[in-house]
């Protein structure tokens, strides 16, 4: 990776993350913001007044540095995955993490859940929904991965069909808004003891996968290759998956379910960087956390109302994946 | 005591015996050659080699230790081995492919050091592919791949390697360069196993010869003494003729095989 790369990939989530603080329906001017920063950070003391702090450091923080670790984590989980599978069409969800979170989430909100069982539900169920995945790729054991895609189709359209169950029986209201509202995914909701739920297993998650990006490269030459290597290819993918999993899991569970973004940010960073895993990684990393934060300043700004982000992100996902199709023609560049 | 060898190996898939009673001893050094007819179980009897198989019955041994008793990482570190063309999914540049020889050299956490990428380097160099360092793999010739894959091997240091069908696909000029560098590598200290499809290889390269056949070694010992008329008429089924010729640039009379007017 070059130099400049480098720069640019430290540099601009720093300077987003600022910027996004001055962004939003309450304005801020530049001083004013720097005096509470000061006074917050290293206690030089200011007049500033109550609600500046509140919508600074209550507010907007929590949710700006939430936005930025659900991107990092869903982009290096897909990063990891499609190296992983060699598959250029699989993301973080294929293992049916995604529908198991947003039933666990459902149940949940019908069984009068606060926020916190809400979250903690769409945690379990995540893990559920993986572990199933992998319970019943064991079936059949010729070609796991292969059978693990397919087991985590099986396990995500079992989810959804337990999704809509809890939808039909939901009270039209208040239940089933809410329902939607938190399958579409949003970040409006984000306060600071959500971060401090979320954020240690996120870090947890893409600093184990950080760890293991070189063997990712041996292991995208195919197993029996890998393990000529000298690489334990199960013991590595077991790594790989428990790591992306408690990522993810963590995210969705805060975030609700955003698409597109663990799929369509590699592809942005393999452009950028290369395909070597060992670049790649932190590259996605920093791309996603770019990327979903000025989704979600443009959900919570567009427009008077919030717009949910998972619809953002697949409107312009979307799109863009079918631009990187015809551009690589199908394959990886 | 031979770096690589096998006794009384067998192999089957199921019901269906690939081989059954094969010996074979190589010494750091040596060369040796597998020749035998298409589907004859070459490859699986190299996937036996580097434990990627497991034998039903009889044993491999690395100096010695028998390969069940390893764990895959040491075995890499003994045992190279060179697949047939394959299919990368990724353009990794050419060093990151040769760089992944280190692999059984490294932690679980690991990565390349610069010493690491030195190595890499100095295999790069010994098959002469220095200057395609930093081209993608997927956008190079099939025998400038064997060449990287090769050096991926020697980067991985091992005592041994196994190379299947390494000329393979490859045109006149390239199929003689890669017999040459693994002649090379042999007089460093390696041993090597190929296989082949080429009694001529076999002359020209190769220490010693085993003919595969009907589920075990037909014969195993020196080219002259292996590659006979009949011999050969037992592996492929067809006439043979062995002929001496002699080529003043080789400063001894050699031998190549023609197949008869069928």
């Amino acid at each position: 990776m070059s130099k400049r790369n480098i720069a640019i990939l430290i540099i601009a989530p720093l300077g987003l993350l600022l910027a996004s603080m001055f962004i939003g329906r309450y304005s801020l001017d530049f001083f004013t913001a720097l005096q509470a920063f000061g006074q917050r950070f290293f206690s030089i003391p200011a007049d500033i007044p109550d609600t500046v702090n509140s919508v600074l450091f209550n507010i907007r923080l929590p949710r700006i540095l939430m936005a930025m670790a659900v991107g990092a984590a869903l982009s290096v989980s897909g990063a990891s995955f499609q190296g992983m599978f060699k598959n250029p069409l699989v993301s973080p969800d294929i293992l049916g993490v995604s529908a198991a979170a947003g039933f666990g989430a459902a149940l949940a909100i019908v069984l009068d859940g606060n926020a916190a069982l809400i979250q903690f539900f769409a945690f379990i169920f995540g893990l559920v929904g993986v572990v199933l995945a992998y319970l019943i790729s064991r079936v059949y054991r010729t070609t796991p991965a292969l059978m693990l895609v397919l087991s985590g189709v099986v396990v995500s359209a079992f989810f959804s069909a337990l999704i809509s169950v809890i939808k039909y029986i939901a009270d039209p209201f208040q239940k089933l808004p809410a329902i939607t509202f938190w399958l579409m995914g949003s970040l409006g909701d984000v306060d600071g003891s959500d971060l401090l739920l979320a954020l240690p297993p996120i870090i947890l998650g893409a600093f184990g996968l950080l760890a293991v990006r070189w063997r990712l490269n041996v292991l995208a030459m195919g197993d029996e290759e890998a393990r000529s290597l000298g690489i334990k290819t199960e013991l590595l993918k077991g790594f790989v998956i428990l790591c992306a999993t408690i990522a993810t899991a963590s995210a969705v569970c805060v975030s609700g379910i955003i698409g597109w973004v663990g799929l369509v940010i590699p592809h942005v960073g393999r452009m950028l960087v290369g395909p070597d895993h060992k670049a790649l990684l932190p590259a996605s990393i920093s791309i996603g956390a770019c990327y979903l934060l000025v989704m979600d300043n443009i959900a919570r700004t567009a427009i008077s109302a919030e717009i949910p982000l998972g619809i953002l992100t697949a409107v312009i996902g979307a799109p863009f994946f079918a631009y990187l199709l015809r551009r690589t023609k199908g394959g990886w560049q | 005591m031979a770096a690589i060898s096998m006794h009384n190996g067998c192999f089957s898939f199921g019901d269906r015996t690939i081989f059954d009673d094969v010996n074979l001893d190589i010494l750091k050094g040596e060369v040796l050659c597998i020749l035998g007819a298409n589907g004859c179980g070459k490859t699986t009897l190299l996937r036996c080699l580097n434990g990627t198989l497991r034998l039903k019955t009889g044993a491999v041994c690395l100096d010695g230790t028998g390969i069940t008793e390893m764990d895959i990482v040491s075995i890499a570190r003994r045992v190279g081995f060179v697949f047939q063309e394959h299919s990368a999914p990724f353009p990794f540049s050419v060093l990151e492919v040769v760089r992944m020889g280190r692999a059984p050299h490294l932690s679980f956490f690991g990565s390349p050091s610069s010493k690491d990428t030195e190595i890499a380097e100095k295999a790069l160099d010994m098959v002469g592919m220095l200057g395609y360092r930093n081209k993608p793999y997927t956008q190079i010739s099939g025998g400038e791949r064997q060449l990287v894959l090769i050096a991926r091997t020697l980067a991985q240091e091992p005592d041994v390697i196994l190379m299947d069908e390494p000329t393979s696909h490859l045109d006149f000029k390239n199929q003689a360069l890669i017999l040459r560098i693994v002649n090379r590598l042999a007089k460093t200290g390696m041993g090597v196993i190929m296989t082949s499809h080429f009694p001529d290889h076999a002359l020209l390269y190769s220490d010693k010869v085993a003919l595969m056949a009907e589920g075990s070694f037909t014969a195993l010992g020196a080219p002259d003494d292996v590659i006979t008329e009949p011999n050969l008429r037992r592996v492929y089924g067809i006439d043979v003729k062995v002929l001496k010729i002699e080529v003043s640039d080789y400063g001894r009379p050699l031998k190549i095989c023609l197949p008869s007017n069928i």
